[in-house]
């Protein structure tokens, strides 16, 4: 446990990515695979649910770090971190721990979902006495089910991929899906071994960065797969072995909240993958975001959710034919055989293919790409032809070409402390838009500042406060940001009666004065244009 | 017998005031940081440790006068006396008695041994004006040779991975401390001009540091990799980094004990090192006063009053201008940390 969570310090300290692999696979190097299959698992981000309720934790370590309830709230404002404030506050170990990792995670960790209350605050106490800060802090982490730590999937793929040998882009294959942290996964993921035990594995996606500048440096767009760009859930489409799976990109199986996708399933042939969008899609066209977020929110799916919001998968790609990877043949060869497959599933109704868009010059696309928001689309993917689907989000073949997002001036109306790194700073806004003479708030966002802008804007706050609601701050309305956005709606939840998707600070407007900006009109105008 | 009015803490009866934060006639200074000593008093008086210092801040037409540690000094029948006070050189606890009744003002104080400075000493009083820069529980230093460990420990390892080490503190006193507390035998100590200047003075009052030298002073082939540079805070992702080459930097604060603070200030290494008492320091410094009224100011004012007054103690917070709002004061040099 103290190596894995120098492993953590290591990798928190540090924003180069050749040192965090250096750390990753200086540990995987020198632990037992018990140990090395935890860290890998959690490294990526498979973390446990919660596994202590907050209530009962805080009671605890209050217990146990002798504070009275207000003082450990007081001091909670200041770390900005339930883990971490734990760690700081609980008094020094009177012991100390040479267990390994995986002894603190099955032995400890993961049985005190069954325990009572009792036993689970017995465990809790022990292990917090044989723990130094460092470990308190990722042990607080894991129990919390908040474990994080600054590493992507890929560093850790290279990581392993540096101490096994293997291929990265293999490795990268194998860790995805659903798998067991055991020994035997360990030596499965780090053998050279290639014969695949688990039908549900999905590939690794192939991502796009958004294109920069003049879209002309991609010279002939005639070298170019063009396809809309679909507002969905990203997802694949598993046919192996007479079963259908459906991930998502956040590798969670998704397979049950779509019955009418995993029906689709059986019209497919055997080895099947299908790289694609699923959308909420009614009359040959998608529908608003929202009703998949509608569906989505359900625990239980009814009837009536199943006939208002029908789902269907909108095909990018086919990963697998036949059951043989042919991620490496080029997009034209894989778009032809996804086509077939397309067609011969055309009965279900639930399987689409991105239709290609056609046009003879970058203006011409330009132009079609201005009509994306009336398509319900958020712009154009671009892939080049010839090339393979790649292993991540990579520079050259793909490119996400998205219409320009909406923007609004807003005033800064409230302000109240971020969490964690931004702890103590004033870095979460609200927003408000004129509504005749009164402000009304309309969006919240925490992006999109520099540092340094967020230091001035947090300075401003403390310097012209006016009310203080708990943490929050009403302040003097007169900095004016540029506020841009993905998508707008009417709502009747929202006081000022719409409702936007993902809000950021595009601009610090200094330039403009609270009088200067927008109208609740003029942002209502934007519905449905 | 002290208030708190626009100009700062002032003792009507004897006239003067103590750190004041606007020009006045005659200032009693706690120490020579610039939130406690302001420009432009007609006359200042300090411990005669701090006299030094004092006038490499205030410069050479300053009216400074010194006293003995502990030497009473009387003004209109008011009795002050200064006693260390822990924090850096010169650093003196404020004693002021008139009538039987005695209030000590602490300034800033640490209650760890810092061979830059004189120790704490506790000085009974009724009524003690205490600082609360770190006034919560969470704040609690470790042994302080265990941070030079890693502070030498980072240095070395540094060296091995061939770059230089970039140290920040604030220029006055924390520098001092973390220089007198490196190993001198693992590499050269080079210093930024402003804390190269306080080192002299340091050494002419009579402190004990390892050779140093200053970083403008060295021939153009230095091998960088191996030097440890202290540098203030503001040099942090400045052009003045540029020369060293490769560099891992640290910061050296009591604020590097919370993680979000560590990663807010791009630093690769955050140490844990402060010239302020911790929260155990400011409750045992409190006790040995024998004060039964305390009163509190700067930082985490609120919880250590609430938890003085729910310990049976006369306690009140002081509205002073030593610091602006909590944390974030280790990002500027108005605050000494």
């Amino acid at each position: 446990m103290k190596r894995f969570a120098d492993l953590y310090t290591a990798l928190d300290e540090t924003t180069k990515t050749s040192a965090k692999v250096e750390a990753i696979a200086a540990y995987l190097a020198s632990s037992p695979p018990e140990d090395a299959v935890w860290a890998i698992n959690f490294l990526i981000g498979r973390r446990p649910k919660r596994l202590i309720e907050i209530r009962k934790l805080r009671a605890w370590a209050i217990e146990e770090a002798g504070v009275p309830d207000w003082l450990f709230d007081e001091s909670y404002q200041a770390v900005g971190d339930l883990a971490e404030l734990i760690a700081l506050l609980l008094p020094a170990p009177t012991a100390t721990t040479g267990l390994p990792l995986h002894y603190w995670v099955e032995e400890r960790l993961l049985p005190l979902r069954g325990q009572d209350d009792a036993r689970r605050r017995e465990s809790l106490i022990g292990a917090w006495r044989e723990m130094d800060e460092r470990q308190r802090f990722v042990w607080n982490k894991l129990i919390t089910g908040a474990f994080r730590v600054g590493v992507s999937q890929s560093l850790v793929v290279r990581a392993v991929a540096q101490v096994s040998g293997i291929d990265a882009n293999v490795i990268s294959h194998r860790v995805m899906g659903d798998w067991a942290p055991t020994p035997d996964f360990y030596a499965q993921l780090t053998g050279a071994d290639s014969s695949d035990a688990d039908i549900s594995r999905p590939y690794p996606f192939c991502l796009a960065y958004p294109i920069e500048g003049d879209i002309r440096q991609l010279e002939n767009p005639g070298d170019w797969q063009v396809e809309w760009k679909w507002d969905g859930i990203r997802s694949q489409l598993i046919r192996r072995r007479w079963h259908t799976f459906l991930w998502s990109r956040g590798e969670e199986l998704i397979t049950e909240r779509f019955p009418e996708l995993e029906a689709l399933g059986s019209l497919l042939p055997e080895g099947t993958v299908i790289d694609g969008e699923i959308l909420a899609w009614k009359d040959a066209a998608p529908m608003p975001f929202a009703q998949m977020q509608r569906r989505i929110g359900r625990k239980a799916l009814s009837e009536k959710m199943l006939r208002d919001v029908p789902a269907a998968i909108v095909a990018y790609d086919l990963l697998e034919d036949g059951g043989h990877d042919i991620r490496e043949s080029p997009l034209e060869t894989r778009r032809a055989r996804l086509a077939e497959i397309v067609r011969s599933a055309s009965q279900s109704g639930h399987l689409i293919l991105s239709p290609a868009v056609e046009a003879a010059s970058w203006e011409d696309l330009e132009a079609l790409r201005r009509t994306s928001r009336e398509r319900g689309v958020e712009g154009f993917m671009l892939k080049r032809f010839g090339s393979p689907y790649r292993v991540g989000r990579r520079r050259g073949d793909w490119w996400k070409w998205k219409v320009e997002p909406y923007s609004v001036d807003a005033v800064l109306l409230y302000a109240q402390p971020g969490s964690g790194k931004r702890a103590s700073l004033f870095t979460d806004y609200t927003f408000a838009i004129w509504d005749k003479d009164e402000l009304v708030p309309f969006a919240k966002a925490y992006s999109g500042l520099s540092d340094e802008e967020i230091r001035k804007v947090d300075a401003f706050v403390r310097r012209n406060t006016i009310e203080k609601f708990g943490p929050v701050r009403s302040v003097k309305p007169e900095l004016v940001f540029e506020i841009a956005f993905e998508g707008i709606q009417k709502s009747p939840r929202h006081r000022s009666g719409i409702a936007v998707r993902f809000p950021r600070m595009a601009r610090w407007r200094t330039d403009k004065r609270a009088a200067d900006a927008d109208t609740i009109d003029t942002v209502k105008a934007l519905i449905g244009s | 017998m002290l208030r708190v009015t626009p100009d700062g803490l002032y003792c009507k009866a004897g006239d003067f005031y103590i750190d004041p934060w606007c020009p006045v006639d005659r200032a009693v200074i706690t120490h020579a940081h610039s939130d406690h000593a302001h420009a432009g008093c007609q006359r200042y008086l300090c411990s005669e440790d701090c006299a030094g210092v004092l006038r490499a801040r205030m410069g050479p037409g300053a009216a400074i006068q010194s006293a003995a540690w502990a030497a009473p000094i009387s003004f209109q029948g008011v009795t002050v006396s200064l006693h260390p006070a822990g924090h850096i050189l010169g650093s003196a606890q404020i004693r002021v008695e008139h009538k039987g009744e005695v209030w000590v003002v602490s300034g800033d104080y640490k209650l760890e041994p810092d061979p830059t400075c004189r120790p704490f000493e506790p000085v009974r009083c009724h009524t003690f004006i205490t600082e609360s820069t770190f006034g919560l529980p969470i704040y609690r230093w470790r042994a302080q040779p265990e941070s030079f460990a890693e502070i030498n420990a980072w240095w070395r390892a540094n060296q091995k991975m061939g770059r230089a080490s970039a140290l920040f503190a604030y220029s006055l006193g924390k520098a001092q401390r973390l220089i007198a507390g490196l190993d001198p035998t693992i590499g050269p100590i080079l210093c930024h001009g402003a804390v190269e200047n306080l080192n002299r003075v340091y050494r002419e009052s009579g402190v004990a540091l390892p050779p140093t030298q200053y970083t403008g002073d060295v021939a153009k082939a230095f091998d960088w990799s191996r030097a440890i540079i202290i540098a203030p805070p503001s040099a942090n992702g400045s052009s003045y980094l540029r020369k060293f080459g490769p560099v891992s930097t640290g910061f050296a604060s009591g604020w590097m004990r919370i993680r979000g603070t560590r990663r807010r200030r791009s630093i690769d290494h955050g140490f844990v090192l402060s010239d302020h008492a911790d929260w155990p320091g400011l409750l045992s410094a409190i006790d040995a006063t024998g004060a039964s009224c305390v009163m509190a100011t700067h930082g985490y004012r609120a919880p250590l009053v609430r938890w003085l007054t729910e310990h049976g103690l006369e306690a009140m917070a002081l509205e002073t201008r030593f610091e602006g709002e909590r944390d974030e004061s280790g990002d500027t040099e108005m605050v000494a940390e």
